[in-house]
């Protein structure tokens, strides 16, 4: 079938080894091959920088609350009488949204950037069938979702007892009617107490009528975790998300996974994915000493190699946070009084949506967007590093560009820490004015590729160019060898890639999409001893406590009509 | 022998019962028994095997008569109007698929339409609420598993959704709730006392017009401020007594309808409801729930915003870009001003629901029907297109009031020779490309 | 100041969308160049010539344009829409979006405006001599930020939701008003010279708004405090004083809560 050479590019790849010597990177049938015949249509990647596909490890692009975001922000489309990030039509579907995309702008603006891969940070089990619709409609980039399990009834009841059997069997039937990837956790216990307006407000905080705690709720799910088998590993949001103070909270967290072994056939080897840890790596007791403690998190994450994290950078811009946090976003809205949305899922979960603007003159905000970056910077692991902005929480996605410009150029940092109202006292509350270093393409290439694709289990597949992995191929205008001098020419090459290859297909050409591909849904069936007995309480609550019936919970194979599933096999 | 399909989604109104059992014959022609839904329920699925089902569309001749004729003729009709149009009004879609949406809102973008749906004439008003100020709210388990405060202001479930308060709302026992509706206290607010209301604790006559002003004294008592001694025709004590009986609670719930979003102020009689859970958050739980009329006025809502960004009202005829303001972009409103040229209804019935100045418009410009059956819509129409009845004759996805996405099943065939509503819209696609080309 | 004169002479079968009769969209160009800006029909695109005529001379640059538009423009929307500097003058009604996110200069409509005219004014002088419609000078959906700045004056009557979630600038109506006046409100002046119905202040946070005229029933959330002398767009005399809303949120400055004041004119 189609072969494709991508000739004298130069090549960024873990896998490979390759740290960007040119090199030729041969396609055919959608996979990397060694060579291809001279009837491949070639590519001329001279100059240009060539990695594999990027992996988006944590963002709210398809859902019921993402999707409540977007209707409910009706500005976050038109502001002052112009579309919110412009115009932007080409042979395609029609985009809008700025910081909530609309599922085909999701897509697009994926390709656009080179990304292959997202992962919906956050499935409420009930709503299944709508993440998965929307998966279904957002062209190109293919995705997988985390259903939450922190603040489920079942997993309370049987981590209460220790039974980690019980508690596995309950996941892999859930993984299965959900089409779910793998283990996420929110706000452990604090959901569920939001549920009667109360929030867990640290690991050992008991969740209302349970009888449990955060920190066992954590501890059981990574148990289960591993002798599940999953290509991914417990993905936590901890308790205290943006709280003054919240770094011992976090630390006690990333704590839980000492002692555990990570078991699976996919290579993964960390046990605990921190997820938008800036929000988690604040000192201070309050807004007026709020300060970075990303230091100290660095201090702790650099020496545990069972720890994986995603950075959560702010990008100040008017954005929307969507959590399943009910509370955080609760009091996020008693302090900027803009609206609020709150749902909370029978026995399952909960979420809000409040509108954020993380601007340049509020002290907080400043702190926070270098806390982020420090994060980057101090790490000692590019593999276990990962980029997001917890899309759109902390920023849209599309702002990733933005991101990598600042981390690799000091020069751009420093104009921004100086531009901020309060300068000097964001200076004295955080070290980013001390940090030197800049990434290189290449640990660029491995916190957006190999990192991602390792933590998630498909590094067999992803995240590299190695004859049999997926043909997901970026090439960006930038030449290593002869770097711009005006750093808005990093941001404007990662923005707009010169192609975007996806399983072997152009999907887009000089920043345009020039077509939908073929993405799939991937999800993991992990096969576990069944249980009788939790086949038996599945059944009792959904007749005595859920208001859908057990058989129109499950969704059917038509809602992923182009499957890639992953099985794993417990350790028993 | 006749088989029972259980777990079956009844396809009318927003309460999305998933727990029909219909009995089906052998041949899986005929509908026979319809078990546990409401009447209106049961009509809905027994009423399909029954003669008079219309099976082909029909076009209306000069004299006023219908004649039958195929579907490729109105395929054709309706992509013709489709390009020629300057801009078509595509209204409905409340009571198809979430599937059958997808491929409409394709058909749509490509000849750019306004595309809207019922709640223009509906909760639209809570929609722009919910826009202003947000919405604090819950599915409708955590009602039946722990709420023990319940207010229906200006909604009447007795009525517009008699299995409600058996489900969700008054009686059910659920993890929290053991004592079902003894551990339950139960506010009706009413311009009249309705058949919700004699199920009520406390039943608050509002005068008519003033649910906007009483809500406002609710938040002011909240807050511990004065008001006057009679706020739209309720005495201050009775305010003062409810207001407390709220904040008593430990998990509270509004539900509101058409007594709210239909009245003097409209969306912002929602606003402040929603404002007033907001407040009432600040002493124990509470959320507020619309209570959606048609079962699937949510899932259009849905595919519109995941694909446009708004959930109704949406202008495509730009074509680079979705656009969005209820009062220019609402279907009422664009045929009131005569600013459409041509008009498809889809699932649903302009004519029952709509003001005449805005029907009157409708019918003088070219237009089309969608509909199972004849109506008041289809007989001002140009053409009637019957389609397949979704949720009986074709499975396809929903959305319950709370937002949760149930699909509905197909128990029986359609007629011989029917087309879906998918079949249909793809056909006028592949059709409209044909004529507008492919760009 | 250079005046140009454009003309109907063609009109349009349904609504005109014409966001480009402003100083800003017509400053340095030719008018040749002028006649072909786009303008839309549904989701046909047109050109300005296709319905106006063209006269006079054109500005260099938008503080040195002025445009006089002709002809019966009530099916023409957005004209006058984010100008920043100039002047437009229309002698004849206008359609929805009038003046709306206008930023600066001076904008007449010698007619009445329909719904969304002044949407999110930030600056200038737009003066309405007939009636306006619904929404006047309140904010695009879902946005907290309404009016801003500017002064928008309507000779006439309003309909309703006048100035929702105002921010600031002034905005009078000499006329009448319906329901739902200053809903939301968090700065700004309203003033309303004839009667108003109802819901006068709902949900107010902050901001000024006056009432010369009778009005049919007072928010319960609003508590009298005085009398006070007061002048008012040229009016002096005697006004009582309201604070609220007493339901909604309040800021403190200096210790003391921050009210939203109404003054009712004795």
């Amino acid at each position: 079938m189609s072969e494709i050479l991508i000739k004298n590019g130069h090549v960024f790849d873990v896998v490979t080894g390759i740290k960007g010597d040119k090199a030729d990177i041969a396609i055919k049938d959608g996979k990397i091959v060694d060579k291809v015949s001279s009837k491949a249509k070639t590519i001329d990647a001279s100059g240009k920088t060539v990695m594999a596909g990027a992996l988006d490890i944590h963002a709210h692009v398809a859902g019921p609350k993402v999707n409540l975001g977007r209707w409910f922000r009706p500005e976050d489309k038109m502001i002052r009488g112009e579309m919110r990030g412009g115009i932007v039509k080409e042979t395609t579907r029609m985009e809008q949204g700025f910081s909530i995309p609309s599922v085909f702008r999701t897509g697009y603006s994926y390709a656009r950037m080179g990304y292959g891969f997202a992962m919906e940070a956050a499935m409420p089990p009930l709503y299944a069938r709508h993440v998965h619709e929307e998966i279904k409609d957002t062209p190109i980039v293919d995705e997988a979702a985390l259903p939450v399990f922190g603040n489920n009834w079942f997993v309370f009841e049987y981590l209460k007892e220790h039974n980690i059997e019980k508690t596995a069997a309950y996941i892999s039937w859930l993984l299965k009617v959900t089409k779910g990837y793998g283990i996420k956790v929110v706000n452990p216990g604090g959901t569920e107490a939001w549920g009667w307006g109360l929030n867990c407000l640290g690991i050992n905080d008991e969740v209302p009528f349970f009888d449990i705690t955060p920190g066992e709720i954590t501890k059981g799910l990574i148990e289960a975790n591993e002798y599940l088998g999953l290509p991914h590993s417990v993905h936590i949001h901890p308790n205290m998300l943006g709280d003054p103070g919240n770094a011992p909270t976090t630390i006690d967290t990333m704590k839980l996974a000492e002692g555990y072994k990570a078991k699976n056939k996919f290579g993964r080897e960390q046990l605990l994915h921190m997820t938008h840890l800036q929000f988690h790596s604040y000192g201070g007791t309050g807004w007026g000493d709020f300060c970075s403690n990303a230091k100290e998190i660095m201090d702790y994450v650099n020496k545990h190699p069972e720890i994986t994290f995603d950075t959560g950078n702010v990008t100040l811009d008017e954005t929307t946070t969507m959590t399943a946090d009910g509370p955080f976003e609760h009091h996020l809205s008693a302090l900027n009084h803009l609206k609020w949305c709150n749902v909370d899922v029978e026995l399952e979960t909960g979420s809000g949506v409040v509108p954020f603007i993380y601007s340049p003159n509020v002290f907080p905000c400043a702190v926070q967007w270098a806390v982020g970056l420090e994060l980057a910077l101090l790490a000692k692991d590019p593999m276990r590093t990962m980029i997001t902005t917890d899309h759109p929480n902390a920023g849209p996605f599309t702002r990733y560009p933005r991101v990598f410009k600042w981390l690799m150029c000091k020069k751009t940092r420093d104009e921004q820490m100086a531009a901020f109202k309060h300068s000097g006292k964001v200076a004295d509350a955080t070290i980013l004015n001390e940090i030197d270093r800049e990434l290189t393409l290449y640990e660029i290439s491995q916190m957006t590729r190999a990192g991602p694709a390792k933590a998630l289990g498909l590094a067999n597949m992803m995240g590299g160019l190695a004859p049999g992995m997926n043909a997901d191929v970026a090439i960006y205008n930038l030449n290593p060898a002869k770097m711009p001098t005006d750093p808005e020419e990093i941001e404007k090459a990662f923005s707009l890639s010169a192609y975007f290859l996806k399983n072997g297909e152009i999907v887009c050409q000089d920043g345009q999409i020039v077509h939908s591909g073929t993405k799939k849904t991937f999800w993991v069936d992990a096969k576990a001893p069944e249980s009788k007995q939790v086949n038996r309480d599945v059944r009792e609550k959904f007749l005595r406590y859920y208001t859908v019936t057990q058989a129109n919970y499950e969704v059917p194979d038509s809602y992923a009509p182009n499957p890639f599933v992953i099985e794993a096999n417990a350790n028993v | 022998m006749s088989k029972v399909v259980t777990d079956v989604t009844c396809p009318f109104c927003g309460t999305l019962c998933d727990d029909l059992e219909i009995t089906v014959s052998d041949d899986g022609k005929e509908i026979i028994d319809c078990q546990n839904a409401c009447a209106i329920g049961s009509e809905k699925f027994l009423h399909v095997s029954k003669e008079g089902r219309v099976t082909r569309p029909r076009k209306r001749q000069p004299d006023g008569s219908y004649k039958e004729i195929s579907y490729d003729e109105a395929i054709e009709y309706t992509a013709q109007m489709l390009a020629k149009a300057k801009k078509t009004l595509w209204y409905g879609w409340a009571s198809t698929s979430c599937e059958a949406m997808a491929i409409g809102h394709k058909v749509a973008e490509k000849a750019g339409t306004i595309v809207d749906n019922c709640a223009t004439v509906c909760h639209g008003s809570s929609l722009l609420a919910i826009q202003d100020v947000g919405v604090p709210s819950c599915t409708l388990g955590e009602v039946k598993n722990r709420a023990d405060r319940i207010v229906f202001w200006g909604c009447n479930p007795a009525h517009a959704h008699p299995r409600h308060m058996s489900r969700y709302s008054i009686f059910p026992r659920g993890f929290f709730t053991t004592k079902g509706h003894k551990g339950r206290k139960i506010i009706c607010v009413d311009c009249r006392y309705t058949d919700t209301a004699k199920c009520a604790d406390e039943f608050i006559q509002v005068e008519q017009g003033y649910d906007y002003e009483l809500l406002d004294a609710f938040r002011t008592v909240a807050r511990g401020e004065p008001i006057p001694d009679v706020v739209g025709g309720v005495p201050k004590e009775k305010i003062i007594s409810a207001v407390n009986t709220l904040k008593e609670g430990r998990f509270g719930v509004i539900f509101f309808g058409m007594g709210l979003t239909h009245t003097l102020g409209r969306n912002h009689n929602i606003d402040i409801a929603i404002n007033l859970t907001r407040d009432l958050n600040d002493y124990t739980k509470f959320s507020i729930i619309a209570m959606r009329g048609h079962w699937n006025v949510t899932g259009s809502g849905q595919v519109l915003s995941w694909q446009y960004g708004f959930p109704y009202c949406v202008d495509l005829t730009r074509r680079t870009h979705a656009r969005y303001n209820p009062g220019e972009t609402s279907s009422v409103d664009l045929l009131r001003r005569k600013e459409v040229d041509a008009c498809i209804c889809i699932a649903s019935d302009i004519g029952a629901h709509f003001p005449i100045e805005a029907t009157r418009h409708m019918a003088q410009i070219p237009s089309v029907c969608i509909d199972p059956h004849i109506n008041l819509t289809t007989e001002i129409s140009d053409v009637h297109i019957p389609v397949a009845l979704v949720g009986v004759e074709v499975e396809g996805c929903a959305y319950r009031m709370d937002n949760v996405p149930i699909a509905c099943r197909k128990v029986v065939e359609p007629p011989e020779g029917m087309l879906t509503d998918e079949e249909l819209l793809e056909k006028v696609y592949d059709r409209l490309c044909g004529i507008m080309g492919d760009a | 100041m250079k005046t140009a004169t454009i003309t109907l002479k063609t009109t349009p079968t349904l609504y005109l969308e014409a966001d480009v009769i402003t100083p800003d969209a017509f400053a340095g160009k030719s008018k040749d160049e002028i006649l072909a800006l786009p303008v839309y029909e549904g989701r046909e695109c047109y050109k300005l010539g296709d319905y106006f005529e063209i006269a006079g001379e054109i500005g260099d640059t938008p503080e040195n344009t002025k445009i006089v538009v002709n002809g019966d423009c009530s099916k023409v929307k957005y004209i006058g829409a984010k100008m920043s500097a100039g002047e437009v003058i229309v002698n004849s009604s206008a359609d929805m979006y009038t003046g709306a996110w206008m930023r600066g200069g001076k904008l007449t409509i010698k007619g009445n405006v329909d719904s969304f005219s002044g949407l999110g004014m930030e600056g200038g002088e737009f003066t309405v001599e007939g009636n306006g419609e619904n929404y006047i000078g309140a904010s695009y959906r879902g946005d907290w930020r309404g009016m801003q700045g500017g002064v928008l004056r309507v000779k006439g009557n309003v309909g309703s939701d006048i100035g929702t979630f105002m921010n600031g600038g002034t905005l009078i109506v000499e006329g009448d008003a319906d329901v739902h006046i200053g809903t939301h409100q968090e700065g700004g002046t309203i003033i309303i010279k004839g009667d108003v119905n109802r819901r006068v202040g709902g949900q107010m946070v902050k901001g000024t708004i006056y009432i010369f005229g009778n009005m049919n029933y007072m928010m319960p959330g609003f508590k009298y405090t005085q009398d006070v002398e007061l002048e008012v767009d040229g009016y002096k005399g005697t006004f009582a004083e309201y604070i609220g809303d007493l339901g909604e949120r309040h800021s403190k400055s200096k210790g003391q809560v921050v009210y939203g004041k109404l003054y009712r004119k004795k």
